[in-house]
């Protein structure tokens, strides 16, 4: 089937199986490896993209299903060598350590910035328990958000 | 944004410190989604392998038949047992000189055992092929409980092993002194007894396994992608296993999805990536799917634990165990051979006892082999779970409280170094100095009061205690070793002309930080500033041979190996100095980055016009070579013994059995701490995981055998909202022994929190309903029917 995904600002038409997982549209087709698989099951987060700027599953998302939709990946983040506060904030707080779930929380936790622009800590917390992380224990994500949330908004 | 920051001078000197709380070199990849995981490797020609598994738990295969899946498009080739034999490879060894199937010839011992690799264009095509592999199976009778495994009419497992009898994979192994304790028993005025199960769970890192494989059939090279704990033992291993030149092998680490002991074994599916390669003469991929991950490799814990623990006057005196370890259908346990329970006679934990004894023998079931050690010091955990649970057990039948008996217990300071009655000689520590740390950060006392508020209006409230000592950073090479290697690492350390450096280990990050560390210890030995210093590894081309990262063993080995390499070369660099600055080098002395003349501190020579001359044309001092370079292999002379004293709080719905870890303080001691924030980050991770096991990760399998946990839909990893806001606090205890002063942290948390989060929900159901032992994880259901006094074990 032929598919026209806007992946980071560019337009991507493409044949794929009806079958293919959106998930392997952008990292085989297209080839952007920041999203990363990790459980088959839409448990563990670490697949998630915004699609149209909401998160969802990439794993469980079929690529035919993001057909004439925007997709924004991980490789999104940085804008002209700029730094998503998202992503300064997870370095800031050291959020990170084996890095593999990292490109679906930055991606979570963009989306929640984008809705709410000053999470409580439980907030925070809800808001990335779709994803799982087996390095931090959450608790420097959780400063990261704040982190960028605080930037933000001392940005405007 | 910039990202890499400079590490600020400290206020006293204008040279940069090496120790801090730097900022992660490795985080500037990581949040651009540039890591470089397996899976995103891509090489010319290169297909993709898939695992066929068994849905039986214990049957014979009459046969396998592949046409089907061969004639499928796309598929290159199917290896079974038959193609594996005539390459030699149908078995090998393991970790524990057992011999495990690559792929089941005749029969499968356990329910996702491997039975046939799929070589095909691509991963669809080879999972469409999977469904067209024919195989007939006779099922058995399988036995997944280690103590019916030990009955006599129970199904032989290993038949295929010569003279095998039985279900046992082990004689029993002692240590201690069986009479001694026996009769400090008698002598007791208080003796608690628990049947106590750590029960089967798993690592379960964000990445799962896999392997690249790439072998020249014209060069006959073999090229090695694989995510792995210990690059160089793995590639001594496969040059043993497929009767390859070990200097034609070179295995390539890039980053890795996190490890946690899950990632130090050899898995069939490696062996049949590499098969595969030799069969089809291109690179293969294999990637396991999380339930080949979770059914099929890297089980952790499985001990069957009965104790008794007893006490005198308020003392703890000694302790009794005698262990089943389940190791699934082959016995592949990581443990260094010289103890075949690991490290299990740590048993002793904290305490001055005056006799131990401690018996292990281990059992084959038909569950997947094993175990790792996840987060964990061969066995260590396990260890430190049972004292720690029979310390509390021995509170409740001794009617003290749990703090109270550890404080009147401990090891003293004034006893260090100290010899257990099981042998091991802890390096340092002042344990009741760090528990009260511990005690004024939760508050004790006024949660003590709380709780007995609570109780007396119906609510359960627990507060669990537990206090750990580890040996980690195994070992030295009188005591231990894997597979004959010796468990040592090495450290190649270049300073270049201009001052900059490389450091290359055979430690091997899965996400504890080590480019950033390590790159630290070279900057404070060196004085020179850690982000010159640039850290190699992974690749064993381009690495000193070394044992690699688990058993919280980077920085007690390879920090050492890192910090005594730097050492040397600021040896070398004093001899030049002193050429240069025309004097005798023992007029020399050393501040932070330079050489200079004693007495007179205006001359001297700066490490990077030291580098510069090491280089030039101008003449080296007589007998010494030219350049600026050392290498080294670490043998320590002992293990660390990093400690910990950890105070959780918990509430329960008395309704559901719903367990809520409100609180949980951790106050370690790991002696120096090269980057405090990573050690922070370590802890962290280590408290959910041990949360996880306490609370809700466990592996179980039905009585055909059938795997009840193999998905992240069953089996449950603490999210965010589980998790609290960890409270930190630190006491620090030098390591004498070690260069640098430090022990080692990583299983630190895990170890210590899994018994207190057990024994604060064991001290809500105690003090609010009379129970005095449930074993983990403590599920609602579990909780709920413990709260009726039913606890029930885990499988």
């Amino acid at each position: 089937m032929q598919v026209s995904i806007n992946v980071n600002g560019e337009m991507y038409s493409r044949d794929v199986e009806p079958r293919l997982l959106l998930l392997h549209f952008i990292r085989e087709t297209i080839e952007l490896h920041g999203t990363h698989w990790g459980c088959d099951t839409s448990n563990c987060g670490a697949c998630v993209v915004l699609m149209d700027g909401k998160p969802i599953k990439s794993c469980t998302t079929l690529a035919v299903m993001a057909d004439g939709h925007e997709v924004t990946t991980v490789e999104g983040l940085e804008i002209d060598g700029v730094l998503d506060p998202i992503q300064q904030g997870f370095h800031e707080q050291h959020a990170l350590q084996c890095g593999f779930c990292t490109p679906g929380m930055l991606m979570t936790t963009r989306a929640l910035l984008n809705e709410n622009p000053d999470p409580t800590e439980h907030e925070i917390r809800t808001a990335i328990s779709g994803a799982i992380c087996r390095c931090t224990g959450y608790k420097n994500i959780v400063s990261a958000v704040r982190w960028a949330a605080e930037h933000e908004m001392a940005a405007k | 944004m910039a990202v890499i920051e400079k590490n600020l001078p400290s206020a006293e000197t204008e040279r940069p410190i090496g120790f801090g709380r730097l900022k992660r070199k490795e985080d500037a990849r990581f949040i651009r989604g540039q890591g470089r995981y397996l899976d995103d490797l891509r090489l010319p020609g290169m297909v993709y392998g898939q695992v066929l598994r068994s849905p039986y738990a214990h049957a014979k295969i009459l046969s396998v038949d592949t046409t089907r899946a061969l004639a499928h498009p796309g598929v290159a080739a199917v290896v079974t047992a038959k193609d594996l034999e005539t390459l030699g490879l149908a078995w090998m060894p393991t970790i524990s000189y057992d011999t495990q199937a690559v792929l089941a010839g005749d029969k499968v011992r356990f329910q996702g055992q491997e039975i046939a690799f799929v070589i095909a264009v691509d991963e669809y095509t080879a999972n469409d092929a999977l469904e067209l592999i024919d195989v007939e199976y006779e099922p058995l009778p399988a036995v997944v409980n280690a103590r019916k495994a030990l009955d006599p009419g129970a199904p032989l497992i290993r038949d295929d092993k010569i003279g095998q009898r039985d279900n046992l994979a082990s004689p029993t192994w002692e240590a201690g002194d069986k009479a001694a304790t026996d009769r400090v028993f008698a002598e007791a005025d208080v003796v608690a007894v628990r049947d106590i199960i750590y029960p089967r769970c798993h690592p379960a890192p964000m990445e799962t396994c896999g392997m690249v494989a790439d072998f020249n059939p014209n060069t006959g090279q073999l090229d090695i992608y694989n995510g792995n704990q210990a690059p160089h033992a793995h590639r001594t291993v496969y040059a043993q296993v497929a009767g390859l030149p070990e200097h034609y092998i070179r295995i390539m680490c890039q980053d890795i999805g996190g490890g946690f002991g899950g990632k130090v074994p050899v898995y069939p599916g490696y062996v049949c990536a590499i098969a595969g390669s030799i069969v089809a003469g291109v690179p293969v991929k294999w990637i396991e799917d999380r339930t080949g991950n979770l059914t099929a490799d890297s089980f952790a814990r499985d001990y069957i634990m009965h104790s008794e623990m007893c006490s005198k006057n308020g003392k703890i005196t000694g302790l009794r165990v005698d262990v089943i370890a389940d190791h699934g259908a082959f016995d592949s346990t990581a443990q260094p051979t010289k103890f075949p329970a690991g490290f299990f006679h740590i048993v002793c934990g904290s305490y001055d006892l005056q006799a131990s004894h401690v018996k292990v023998k281990a059992v084959y079931t038909n569950k997947a082999p094993g175990g790792v050690a996840y987060r964990c010091s061969f066995r260590i955990t396990e260890a430190v779970y049972l004292v720690e649970r029979m310390v509390d057990a021995l509170a409740i039948d001794g009617g003290v409280d749990p703090v109270d008996l550890r404080m009147r217990s401990f090891i003293q300071a004034s006893q260090f170094p100290y010899e257990t009655t099981t042998g091991w000689t802890y390096d340092s520590g002042d344990y009741a100095k760090t528990m009260r740390v511990a005690m004024d950060i939760a508050g004790y006392e006024d949660l003590r009061r709380e709780q007995a508020e609570k109780l007396a209006n119906g609510e359960l409230m627990g507060i669990g205690v537990a206090f750990f000592t580890e040996g980690v950073g195994a070992g030295p090479r009188k005591h231990m070793d894997i597979l004959g290697l010796a468990m040592n690492d090495g450290a190649d350390l270049r300073v270049h002309p201009s001052g900059k450096a490389v450091v290359s280990l055979s430690a091997q990050t899965q996400g504890q930080g080590h480019e950033t560390t390590f790159a630290q210890i070279v900057a404070e030995e060196l004085g020179i500033p850690p982000e010159d210093v640039e850290v190699r590894h992974g690749d064993t081309d381009k690495s000193p041979y070394g044992l690699g990262t688990y058993g919280s063993r980077s920085t007690p080995v390879s920090g050492a190996a890192v910090a005594v390499v730097t050492r040397k070369v600021r040896d070398k660099a004093r001899l030049i100095a002193a050429t240069m600055l025309e004097t005798r080098p023992e007029d020399l002395a050393w501040e932070k980055g330079r050489w200079f003349v004693r007495g007179d501190t205006s001359k001297g020579a700066p490490i990077e016009n030291i580098a510069e001359y090491a280089y030039s044309g101008r003449s080296m001092p007589a007998g010494l070579e030219g350049g600026l370079d050392a290498q080294v292999i670490y043998d320590p002379p002992n293990l660390t013994y990093p400690y910990g004293a950890y105070i959780a709080v918990v509430d329960i719905d008395p309704g559901t059995g719903y367990v809520h870890c409100r609180r949980m303080i951790a106050v370690d001691d790991c002696g120096v701490r090269i980057n405090p924030m990573v050690v922070d980050g370590q802890i962290h991770g280590g408290l959910a995981e041990g949360l996880g096991i306490a609370l809700m990760e466990v592996i179980t399998f039905d009585e055909e055998g059938n795997c009840l946990n193999s998905s992240f839909m069953d089996y449950l990893i603490p999210t965010a909202l589980e998790c609290p806001d960890w409270e930190l606090g630190e006491t620090v205890t030098p390591c004498p022994h070690h260069p640098l002063g430090a022990k080692g942290v990583g299983e630190s948390p895990n170890v210590g929190s899994v018994p207190c989060i057990a024994n604060a929900v064991i001290d809500a159901l105690w003090r609010g309903r009379g129970v005095r032992h449930m074993d983990i994880p403590c599920l609602p259901a579990r909780v709920w029917a413990a709260m009726q006094g039913r606890a029930e074990p885990p499988q």
